[in-house]
């Protein structure tokens, strides 16, 4: 312990920095081994807007990592250099006052590295922001709601929810998706690290941002802008396909819902309970707005923007009581007895 | 008799046991005071108090969030807790601590017997107080949206329009707009008061330039607070003209705007956390040149750094606003004027270490505390100049980093250095130092659970963890660090508690201080610990930056070198 | 406390008036304040979704705003007055500026009627209704405030206890006044003339 406890404490608190980054450090695979796949870390970008800004992250990490460890080394040296000594707390040591020379250096380096950083970050933000729109570029509407998330796709003519399907985008064929972002309520934000830096879905207030995916896969994300009682259950999932399974799975939402005659029943209590204020289901009657489209529920991996796997248990306990899964959410439990949310879940297992 | 009652030094004149009558006459006095140390130690007291209740709500918080899917705190108690932790911490303690220091200490420094206006800040402080009431009121009063009490419950930035009816039915955002403006019509009053003294009470040959910088810089954060709090005050009327007249300032359904509130709050929001640290800056003016044995480095270049950082820092604010979709020339303005501000702070640093450099340096408690605060101050920065870089920005905003990086600022910086000063200073106000044995164990206890928590926080918000979550997702790689986070939160609470016994224990048992324990050079410590209630016996008259240390050395005194 | 002589030059130790520092700050402050809401009125000029709209309903007050502006000469003459002692000058020329003053709270209460009841103006009927009245409102209140303290201080002229050494005094709450009348400049440009 003498090692770490100085007779004055000085070395000690450089020491116990040290020892705790190695402790962390050590750490570190643990934190790894939570789930590498799903993690989603700034430091593993998988799109374009989202490798840019890791490039211009890591130069000012470099720069400002450089001034930690130079004005760092420098404090350390002076701690333990000046320290007051046993035997020689009688006289001051000689007073200075200033230095014009000193001062004016340390004002002047500083101001050169601003006006490098400056410069670097303003060419990536027109870079990034004022990119133009490619021709070929997907067009996809992003609605937040509370708590859910409502993708329309104009010029394809489709309706989802919370999980968004885009086309990898390849050298051959680059096909960057170009995000409409509005609100229909209150402030939320779309951020999927991996795939662009976020932005904002403000009510009257359109937006834009753009994702060049360059990789298949699943991408995780969340609301990113405090929205409510449901705030952290407000999740993303963005899939990313090969172009022919987006093509398959563009295809399959256009179809209006599915009609199994024998879950008519289902279907009916759909249509009569107050499903059809808040839902749609394309080729019913059913048009509500205020909830998320229901045409192809069977077709999504979640429930209620993440909150649960999409199972048919899950899925009636959702119906039974959604605060159980999401307490606060705006979807009341429908007061259906046993028989008729059988009958019901059995319909929308149906909605492929 | 009511203002003599604390123990004058070496003469204990209190009895060992009041009558009732006594005791009601001694609380007595403290109400109707207006002697500013005794406000002083009033607004500290408070701070002190409501830096415990928000740091069991953070302790709350983090215990909810040590493992995914706890349920410890529902969703709306969850909500409230981080709300009010924030605004507690900012409100409640922050700036009455931060009013408190000056209170107490500008009138001794610049040798006048008490501030401008006393009455006027015996009101300040009772505004304050019972506005900090009001808001925690709101826990018990009234019933919230799902009937469990109103507190605050949409963070402590309240953007709208979830703070508008429509989304907030219930009286949460009222209690918090009311109580907000109760305390800012507090604190301006305080604000003016200090301006004034500061400008009008100093005693013969003090100049503005032979002030302490402690005086300077309270100074010039009572200046920035008087356009600061104000923006507050005003975008708070708006949001209840619109939640009870039927307003639209921020109602996007009648073509109001919800940007236009995140401008107006950041306005106030980032010049606040200027006013939070600038003071923090100030004690650290006065205790590192102590502990170092030398003068400061570069007063004159000191001075311009804290009015500079205090002009740009009205410049900066939509850097809290990257991502709300402001143009790319807006944006690129912001980004500039955010990496200015740090070339004066930078200065203040490199002025630091130049006055450590070639000193003696002594690591009593207080210096420790400052010790600590240069590093992690300096990281702080660093991180803050990461998240200026826009594109950054855009992911780091609103992720765990943002509240590591401003954690460490608030903490790191602003709490370490609040403590530096009360060991510091409680020697005078009280009479007693306090123990050093104690001291060095909440500094070492709180250094390692600070670092715990704030260091493995930033790697969390890199793996993409919002901020203001109950709950998250188990698969994302964020349980371990979540977990340690929540390890180094206990053990800063342990450590502020062994703080809190030390300073109860040593104002019965600390050994005695005299005037001037640390042979320090400010006015402050020419006067009794603690100092009687006219503070000076005579006017004083000072020729220099260190009237005390002209009085210890004669033969080489300051103004025959000061510029 | 110290030893230490006098050295030259320091004989006159003279620092600005703390009245007078204080008023200054307040000013800031509210200054602050006002140009909140002005920056409010100025963003949303032209954005409301609903008639009535500013050049259909108001008329430039400009009785209203001489008289306002009168009463800080009126005020700068009673100022003059105490100084040199004149009390029953100084009483007439601050009784003068209360009326002024009244006179403009007057005419802004009939210009809000008007708006209210006959053109269907009101703070929740669109953006222009609820940004003009916070905005003239706050305006119009700190004229309220100031009346009230002129009113007292007349009352305390009469009755004999202001007296020539009360001048700094009374001078500094003219600068209230004074700051009241200057952001009546702003507001009126920025509503009557800019926003019409």
């Amino acid at each position: 312990m003498r090692f770490l406890v100085r007779k004055n404490g000085a070395g000690g608190i450089r020491r116990i920095c040290l020892i705790m980054s190695g402790v962390l450090m050590a750490c570190a695979p643990q934190v790894w081994a939570d789930g590498p796949q799903t993690s989603p870390s700034i430091f593993s970008p998988s799109s374009t807007p989202a490798d840019t800004i890791l490039g211009l992250g890591w130069f000012v990490i470099a720069i400002l990592s450089g001034i930690f460890v130079t004005v760092g080394s420098v404090l350390t040296w002076v701690l333990i250099r000046y320290r007051e000594r046993q035997g020689d707390e009688d006289s001051e040591p000689p007073q200075i006052y200033g230095s014009t020379q000193v001062e004016l250096a340390w004002t002047v380096i500083p101001i050169l590295i601003v006006v490098v950083l400056f410069l670097t970050t303003a060419r990536i933000i027109f870079a990034i922001q004022d990119a133009p729109k490619p021709q070929a570029a997907l067009d996809v509407t992003v609605v937040g709601h509370q708590f859910w998330w409502e993708f329309r796709y104009p010029k394809l003519g489709i309706v989802t929810a919370n999980e968004l399907h885009v086309p990898v985008s390849t050298a051959l064929d680059p096909q960057p998706t170009f995000l409409h972002l509005l609100s229909a309520d209150v402030d939320h934000s779309f951020w999927v690290p991996q795939l662009a830096g976020k932005t904002d879905l403000i009510p009257n207030h359109p937006n834009e941002t753009w994702i060049e995916p360059k990789q298949t896969g699943v991408f995780v994300g969340q609301c990113a802008q405090f929205c409510g009682i449901e705030h952290a259950k407000m999740l993303l999932r963005v899939y990313v396909d090969t172009p022919e399974e987006f093509d398959a799975w563009v295809q399959q939402q256009k179809q209006p819902g599915v009609q199994d005659t024998s879950v008519a029943a289902g279907r009916h209590i759909f249509e009569t309970e107050a499903c059809t204020n808040c839902h749609t289901i394309a080729g019913t009657a059913a048009r509500g707005t205020f909830g998320p489209d229901l045409t192809h529920l069977a077709s999504r991996v979640t429930l209620a923007s993440g909150a649960a796997m999409n199972t048919p248990e899950n899925l009636r306990a959702w119906i039974q009581n959604p605060d159980d899964f999401k307490p606060g959410v705006l979807m009341p439990a429908m007061q259906l007895n046993k028989e008729q949310i059988d009958e019901l879940v059995a319909y929308l297992e149906t909605l492929r | 008799m009511a203002d003599q009652t604390l123990p004058i030094a070496g003469v204990d004149v209190t009895p060992r046991r009041r009558s009732t009558a006594q005791m009601l006459e001694w609380l007595h006095g403290w109400v109707v005071t207006v002697d500013h140390k005794r406000l002083g130690i009033l607004y500290l007291v408070y701070g002190i108090f409501f830096l415990l209740v928000a740091g069991v709500e953070a302790l709350a918080i983090r215990i909810q969030l040590a493992w995914p899917g706890m349920h410890f705190l529902s969703p709306e108690t969850y909500n409230e807790f981080f709300t009010m932790h924030g605004t507690t911490m900012v409100f409640l303690v922050g700036m009455t601590i931060i009013f408190g220091f000056g209170n107490y200490l500008v009138p001794l420094m610049i040798g006048a017997r008490d501030m401008a206006f006393p009455r006027l800040n015996a009101f300040s402080f009772w505004l304050t107080a019972f506005g900090g009431l009001l808001l925690y009121y709101s826990f018990i009063g009234g019933f919230g949206l799902y009937g469990m009490g109103a507190a605050p419950d949409t963070t402590w930035w309240a953007y709208a329009p979830l703070t508008e009816k429509a989304f907030s039915p219930g009286h949460a955002v009222d209690y918090w707009a009311l109580s907000l403006i109760v305390m800012g019509f507090g604190t301006l009053g305080t604000a003016i008061n200090v301006i004034a003294t500061t400008l009008s009470m100093r005693c013969r040959g003090m100049t503005l330039l032979r002030m302490p910088l402690f005086v300077w810089l309270m100074l010039v954060t009572s200046g920035l607070t008087l356009v600061t709090i104000t923006p507050l005050t005003a975008a708070q009327i708006m949001l209840t003209i619109d939640r009870y007249l039927g307003g639209h300032f921020f109602d996007t359904q009648a073509g109001g705007s919800a940007v236009i509130w995140a401008h107006f709050f950041w306005i106030f929001g980032h010049p606040e956390v200027y006013v939070l640290v600038l003071p923090a800056f100030a004690i650290a003016n006065e205790i590192i040149p102590v502990f170092s044995r030398k003068a400061i480095f570069g007063y004159p270049a000191m001075v311009a750094a804290s009015v500079g950082i205090a002009f740009v820092s009205l410049g900066v604010w939509a850097h809290h606003m990257f991502t709300i979709g402001m143009t790319s020339v807006g944006n690129t303005f912001f980004v500039l004027s955010t990496m200015l501000v740090g070339i004066p702070t930078g200065i203040k640093i490199f002025n630091w270490l130049a006055t450590l450099w070639g000193g003696k340096i002594r690591f009593a408690p207080p210096m420790l505390f400052c010790l600590a605060f240069l590093f992690q101050f300096l990281l702080a920065g660093l991180t803050g100049i990461m998240l200026s870089v826009a594109p950054w920005n855009w992911q780091l905003h609103n992720s765990y980093f943002v509240i590591a990086h401003f954690h460490y600022v608030l903490v790191g910086a602003i709490v370490f250095n609040i403590f530096a000063g009360i060991y510091y200073w409680y020697p005078k106000v009280t009479g007693r130092m306090l123990s050093d044995t104690l001291g060095k164990w909440h500094f070492w206890l709180f250094l390692i659970g600070f670092h715990l928590t704030f260091d493995t926080m930033h790697f969390v918000g890199f793996l993409g963890m919002p901020r203001s979550i109950y709950t998250y997702e188990p698969d994302r790689g964020w349980n371990t660090l979540n977990f340690w986070i929540s390890v180094g939160g206990m053990i800063q609470g342990i450590a502020v508690l062994i703080f809190a016994c030390n300073l109860v224990h040593s104002y019965f048992k600390g050994r005695e201080a005299g005037n001037d324990p640390w042979d320090a050079w400010t006015l402050e410590w020419a006067v009794p610990s603690p100092p009687p209630v006219y503070n000076f016996a005579a006017d004083p008259v000072v020729h220099s930056r260190r009237p005390l240390w002209d009085l210890k050395h004669p033969d080489d005194p300051d103004w025959k070198y000061e510029a | 406390m110290s030893a230490i002589p006098l050295s030259p030059g320091m004989e006159r130790w003279e620092l600005p008036s703390r009245g007078r520092v204080a008023m200054l700050s307040l000013i800031t402050g509210e200054s602050a304040i006002f140009t909140i809401f002005v920056v409010a009125y100025i963003y949303y000029i032209g954005k409301s979704l609903t008639p009535p709209y500013p050049a259909q309903v108001l008329e430039i007050p400009f009785f209203n705003t001489v008289c306002l502006l009168s009463s800080s000469v009126t005020i700068w003459l009673a100022e003059r007055q105490i100084e040199r002692g004149k009390m029953r000058a100084f009483a007439a020329w601050w009784a003068l500026t209360i009326v002024l003053g009244a006179i403009f709270i007057g005419g802004t209460a009939m210009e809000w009627h008007k708006l209210i009841y006959i053109d269907g103006l009101t703070i929740r009927t669109n953006l222009f209704g609820t940004t003009f009245y916070s905005l003239v409102g706050l305006h119009a209140t700190h004229v309220v405030v100031g009346l009230i303290g002129l009113l007292t201080i007349l009352l305390f002229t009469l009755t004999g206890h202001v007296r020539v050494e009360h001048s700094e005094r009374i001078q500094v709450f003219a600068l209230y006044w004074h700051f009241v009348d200057a952001v009546w400049v702003v507001v009126f440009t920025v509503v009557y003339i800019v926003g019409r």
